[in-house]
């Protein structure tokens, strides 16, 4: 095959990585107040099962799942339920139902040690699975499916490898990149679990070139841990370098570059055979399954060219924005000046729509002729498929792989496409997404299906590369959401 | 709280390229041949360049301003067309017929359909033939170069394809003269050096996608090989190089779809030098390109890519269905 692996279409935005890339992850000071979201995955919500005034520790469970594609949530911080009900969410445009835990200011309560050393090779498959279902683990790429769902292929399906996902593709993130480098054992160690989890032998880590240095000291320690007898004879952990390009660590697409083959339109990759998980999620793996640590805090890449010290945070799940934002230094203003803690028009902003379009037509610089004003753009998740935010107040949740501040100054104009093509070389779907964008902008939906719209991924490339600026990921969202109504 | 969050949907950053960019860097690409035909065909060259950018660029504001759309001629379209108009016309075109010619390009061709992007053919080749059928006396002369920029006579005389066309041996231009453009014609088709020279900055800064004029160039020269003519010479008569290059690579009116930029240039090869043989006209090269813009919803439609994950093309998926389904 060919020495640099990858697959048909994308782009290469600028990376931004240098940002954060050679800063050590720091802990954020436990806060004194977290809002804990009873969604935070892909599926049905977790049910509260404490109350206002109840006590509650550390890791304790205080949301359990209702379903099968679901994942309980635990409470970050030890303290007490001041209240249950809808708050800010970062990924849903409306509040949605959480559990605020305050602590004492004096913090008399010592924050758990999770000191515990589980020997896993003692433990079946199956136990390995309820350990990570119970301590509620999703996907750390961003999705946030439940691990556990990814972990029980349907049956007659048979899963012959995993792939560990380390491109981290999208521009500023570099969180992986640091969890690799500073926690490359315990991501390892998290990776024979899975593969005994899954009883295979295979595992191959994909990481894009520009991370040498976490692919090196990987390889380095797969080779100590084969001498030492740790990776079993007939096992086969790798690293595999894939090239650098957007979005390569697309579920598809890292599979296609890895082993070659297509995952089926509309289906998942157990039908080639695979499972993919993110190498962030492999270390909560480990910490789950070892330490017997529920997923209570996380990494997040705090950047962006309005921030004044990007930095790898590692914080409590239910941190608000505000406080990482914060401890990042917060904003500087357009005058130079630090702006933190920016107040923001929040409840009166809650009905802003915040993923998907709610209105058809022209749509993100398109309508409004005037420039923002000292506009901001918050985002949780990277530039090419993050959210952008309405609240400080909303908070880091499972899936929250970035939180970046853009200033956006120099917005491109919306203009009429002028059938260019770029976007139908570049989409890694092989849609037209320009021809979407027109269909749904006539609210023709039925079109919209024949021509593939649920193949696409929103990755954002063909919106990226679009000479005059169309907002085709906003339309293209716009005709999905149209059509899951008409469904219904 | 004087912030202000903006929201909107991902992505949030975007390439800085942007339409009027590629605009303006086709008139930077097409002003070296400007020069040249001013050059070969004295200053009534630079008249008819003159007038036809000022009748596109106005017409443009004018009907912009008739239909209440924004004005936007700053994005460098309308100067495109102008340019490309005048290429094509002979450097003895009375300025009025240039006038008509603007008008129809901007405005028929171009507002009426709905403004850039909306339009199906090409501006200015929609209006040279347009030109063609009103006024063929005036557009069908071609000049023949000058010896003095500063002439002012512009003296008619048969075109290189007329006489290859016409068989009139004892007219003869060498490959040489052919591709510095020391030859009668249209002012903008005829210095091939120029014309290159401009082609290749556009596939450097990616504006000209290769896989329209490679195939069209070389289907056309297959065919005049086939047909019993030298190939190199039928490239390099009339207006191939620059219709390949500039007129059938027009963004708008070209397919988006990578195979369907393929046949339609090659498609394009083919009406050129079955006109070229068969037609009327010595040249084929407007009326293959007007002709094969016709097909372009056609085109992209059948040459859709393959979707990831699917086995075969969505071509062959529509090919199979039965007619009439879901298909918008
Ligand atoms: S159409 Fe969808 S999959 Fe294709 S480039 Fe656009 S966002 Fe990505
Ligand atoms: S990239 Fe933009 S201008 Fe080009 S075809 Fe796609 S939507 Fe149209």
């Amino acid at each position: 095959m060919f020495g640099r692996k990858s697959f048909r279409g994308g782009v290469h935005p600028p990376e931004h990585k240098h940002l954060t890339q050679n800063k050590p992850i720091v802990t954020l000071p436990t806060p004194l107040r977290v809002v804990i979201p009873l969604s935070q995955h892909t599926g049905s919500p977790c049910r509260a099962i404490v109350a206002v005034g109840d006590e509650v520790n550390e890791g304790q469970k205080i949301g359990e799942s209702t379903g099968f594609v679901s994942a309980p949530v635990h409470a970050s911080i030890a303290g007490t339920v001041v209240a249950v009900e809808s708050r800010p969410h970062p990924v849903l445009a409306f509040p949605v139902p959480s559990v605020v835990i305050e602590s004492k200011p004096d913090a008399t309560a010592a924050t758990a040690a999770w000191t515990k050393n589980i020997d896993w090779r003692t433990l079946t498959a199956e136990s390995i699975k309820d350990k990570i279902k119970e301590a509620g683990i999703v996907g750390m790429g961003g999705a946030a499916f439940p691990t556990h769902v990814k972990l029980s292929p349907p049956p007659g399906k048979t899963i012959r490898a995993l792939l560990v996902n380390g491109a981290e593709c999208e521009p500023y993130l570099t969180t992986d990149h640091r969890l690799m480098l500073e926690r490359s054992d315990e991501i390892l160690e998290g990776v024979l679990i899975l593969l005994k989890a899954l009883d295979i032998k295979t595992a191959v880590i994909g990481i894009e070139k520009n991370k040498t240095d976490a692919a090196d000291l990987l390889r380095e320690k797969i080779r100590r841990k084969e001498a030492a007898g740790e990776i079993a004879g007939d096992e086969s952990v790798r690293v595999a370098t894939l090239k650098v390009k957007y979005p390569q660590g697309a579920e598809k697409q890292l599979i296609k570059a890895l082993l070659g083959r297509e995952v089926p339109s509309g289906g998942l990759p157990f039908e080639v055979g695979v499972v993919v998980q993110n190498v962030g999620t492999a270390f909560a793996v480990y910490e789950a399954v070892v330490k017997d640590k529920p997923l209570i805090e996380r990494v997040v890449t705090v950047s962006g060219d309005a921030v004044a010290e990007p930095a790898n945070v590692l914080v409590r799940i239910g941190t608000s924005f505000r406080d990482l934002l914060a401890f990042a230094g917060g904003v500087t203003g357009s005058d130079g000046a630090a702006a933190a803690g920016v107040e923001v028009p929040g409840a009166e902003a809650q009905g802003v729509e915040v993923s998907s379009a709610k209105t058809a037509g022209p749509a993100e610089g398109a309508a409004p002729a005037e420039k923002p004003r000292a506009g901001y753009k918050m985002i949780m998740g990277g530039p090419m498929m993050g959210l952008a935010q309405y609240t400080l107040d909303a908070p880091v949740i499972k899936g929250t792989s970035g939180f970046l501040v853009l200033k956006q100054g120099d917005t491109k104009p919306s203009v009429a496409c002028v059938k260019c093509g770029a976007c139908v070389d570049r989409c890694p779907a092989g849609l037209m997404p320009y021809q979407l964008g027109n269909l749904s902008e006539r609210n023709d939906f039925a079109a919209c299906a024949e021509f593939n719209v649920k193949d696409c991924m929103e990755c954002g490339v063909c919106s990226f590369v679009c000479p005059s600026a169309r907002p085709l990921v906003h339309l293209i969202k716009y005709a999905k959401l149209n059509l899951a109504k008409q469904k219904k | 709280m004087s912030d202000r969050f903006v929201i909107s949907s991902s992505p949030h950053f975007l390439t800085r390229g942007n339409t009027a960019g590629i605009m303006w860097l086709v008139v930077v690409a097409l002003l070296p041949t400007a020069v040249a035909g001013v050059i070969i065909f004295g200053l009534p060259a630079a008249f008819v360049i003159g007038v036809s950018v000022a009748t596109c660029v106005a017409t443009e504001v004018l009907s912009q301003l008739a239909f209440k759309r924004p004005v936007t001629i700053k994005d460098g379209s309308a100067v495109v067309t102008g340019l490309l108009l005048a290429f094509i016309l002979p450097s003895s075109t009375p300025f009025w017929v240039v006038i008509v010619g603007g008008v129809s390009a901007i405005f028929l061709v171009k507002q009426l359909f709905g403004g850039l992007g909306f339009n199906i053919f090409n501006p200015a080749l929609a209006a040279r033939a347009v030109l063609q059928t009103s006024f063929p006396v005036f557009v069908n002369a071609t000049t023949r170069p000058v010896h003095s920029i500063l002439s002012f006579d512009a003296v008619t005389a048969a075109s290189a394809l007329n006489a290859i066309k016409e068989g009139t041996a004892n007219v003869h231009y060498s490959l040489g003269d052919l591709f510095f453009g020391t030859v009668p014609g249209a002012l903008g088709e005829t210095c091939k050096l120029t014309l290159l020279i401009g082609a290749a900055l556009l596939v450097l800064f990616r504006v000209v996608d290769l896989r329209i004029p490679l195939p069209y160039i070389a289907v056309a020269a297959l065919l005049s090989w086939i047909f019993g003519r030298d190939p190199l010479e039928a490239v390099l008569s009339g207006g191939l190089i620059l219709g390949a290059f500039f007129m059938a690579t027009d963004l708008v009116t070209s397919p988006a779809t990578p195979w369907g930029k393929v046949v339609f240039g090659a498609g394009c090869g083919i009406l050129t030098i079955v006109i070229r043989n068969y037609g009327g006209f010595p040249e084929g090269v407007c009326y293959s390109i007007l002709l094969m813009n016709c097909a372009v919803p056609l085109l992209d439609k059948a040459f859709r890519p393959r979707v990831f994950g699917t086995r075969t093309s969505a071509l062959r998926k529509t090919a199979a269905a039965p007619k009439g389904g879901s298909e918008a």
